[in-house]
């Protein structure tokens, strides 16, 4: 059982997903480990950042005690002003995402199928659950990333053959990196890509449901 | 006699605020809330309602909890009817009052606000295919791509907030004010801004109208009492 390897903090996966992020993209990063996706992008200026409240090109997180009121993510986070940014209804905060311009969106999971079907919006012993923006995203953004743990609290494998939880999107997610693995849902399976520190692929299948796709060569996760 | 939609009290605004009436709440967390028509609201005593507003980022505002907790809501329709930060909390409010949750995808209600506010009939919508929120829907597929027909949500009241208005109705915001304040204004029977400043017709210069005054009825205005975060 490899449950004792050190698995990879929150900070590291976020600076993983960072790498994904195109210079130009526009970007919208869901609540949790995506949030700080933004503290590790090489050069702040060249990504955009869209967030459901009503908000382009915003800032990073504003500091304790310079909090403006009315400027927040769509996690009710204050922001910071930035020059360039611009404000917009609903309408259009969602016109942008279901239209195609958004590039990428970072989003956290209760779990993801082999075939990238998306669940992250209700844990069904709590009954209830928030949907959010999240279904716009999953069938809206270009690309789907997925940031989260491999394993759930009590060990459960995140990474399933189907989802059992409410879906919030089929076949939507096209990347997912986790505290010990970066893999790739596709239609044939879930492929391994690169593997954390210490880990190897059969370390990582041990504490995964579905079954991994392995290629002759796995890199080793780098950020 | 000049012509004015200018209240004189957030009360005289929702006067006419009947039982069983569906109100749109603008603003998300304290951003963009309209405090004081929701505070007026309470007052008022209507029962019954629906309430339609998103509760991202809910920290503790409690004018439409209060709303719930006294018997006064029957339906709340929402992204996030039970926001993270007090969802448990929330969730038990919501049961022993007998409110009526119906979620809704935030996009999907923004499209039916904004349908209802144009006089459209519905929207086809590419969300939440494969998912139970398309369990038993109308779909079609347009140009290859499945989507659900959504109806227009359209309302009795809009409960909105704006920066600044004048005595025409037309209303400008604040940052992030905009959000769904500037789609509800349009969606709903008679439209009631509460505003932080209220001018003279041009006071907002034209170019700078968000919401243009035919979609709003009433203004009361609200100085703000250094609300901060």
């Amino acid at each position: 059982m490899t449950a004792d390897k050190e698995r990879l903090d929150r900070a590291i996966i976020a600076m993983r997903v960072a790498k994904e992020l195109p210079p130009g993209a526009s970007v919208n990063l869901g609540i949790g480990i995506p949030t700080l996706v933004s503290m590790f992008v090489a050069d702040e200026s060249i990504v955009f950042y869209h967030s459901e409240s009503g908000v382009l090109n915003c800032g990073p997180l504003a500091e304790e005690g310079s909090e403006d009121i009315d400027l927040i993510n769509a996690g009710g986070q204050f922001l910071q002003s930035v020059p360039g940014m611009a404000y917009f209804s609903s309408v259009d905060a969602f016109a942008m995402i279901r239209g195609g311009h958004v590039d990428v969106t970072v989003l956290g999971a209760h779990q993801v199928s082999a075939t990238g079907d998306l669940a992250n919006w209700m844990l069904p012993e709590r009954g209830v659950g928030n949907i959010g923006g999240a279904m716009d995203l999953a069938a809206g953004a270009e690309k789907v990333i997925v940031a989260m743990e491999h394993n759930d609290r009590s060990g459960n494998s995140k990474i399933v053959e189907q989802c059992d939880y409410p879906l919030t999107g089929q076949g939507c997610v096209s990347l997912v990196v986790t505290d010990v693995a970066v893999m790739q849902p596709t239609a044939q399976g879930i492929v391994l890509l690169e593997v954390a520190p210490g880990w190897t692929p059969e370390d990582v299948q041990a504490v995964t449901d579905a079954q991994l796709i392995i290629p002759d060569t796995v890199a080793e996760y780098e950020v | 006699m000049t012509f004015t939609k200018l209240y004189d009290t957030a009360a005289a605004a929702v006067a006419d605020v009947h039982n069983g009436a569906t109100v749109l709440i603008g603003g998300v967390s304290r951003t963009g809330e309209p405090t004081a028509l929701l505070a007026a609201l309470h007052s008022h005593g209507a029962a019954g309602l629906t309430i339609v507003c998103d509760f991202s980022g809910w920290d503790g505002s409690d004018s439409i909890v209060k709303l719930a907790a006294d018997g006064r809501i029957a339906r709340i329709i929402s992204p996030n009817p039970y926001p993270s930060a007090s969802g448990d909390n929330l969730r038990e409010v919501w049961n022993s009052a007998g409110v009526a949750i119906e979620s809704v995808p935030q996009g999907t209600l923004a499209e039916r606000l904004r349908a209802a506010g144009a006089g459209i009939g519905g929207v086809f919508v590419p969300v939440g295919l494969g998912t139970r929120f398309a369990d038993g829907r109308e779909t079609r597929t347009i140009n290859g791509v499945e989507c659900i027909l959504e109806s227009p949500l359209r309302a009795d009241f809009a409960l909105v907030r704006a920066a600044s208005a004048d005595t025409l109705g037309n209303l400008a915001y604040q940052g992030a004010q905009r959000g769904w304040n500037a789609v509800m204004a349009t969606a709903a029977r008679i439209t009631i801004t509460q505003a932080d400043t209220v001018g003279e017709p041009g006071a907002i210069g034209p170019e700078l109208v968000i919401t243009p005054g035919i979609y709003v009825n009433r203004v009361v205005h609200i100085p703000p009492t250094g609300e901060q975060g």
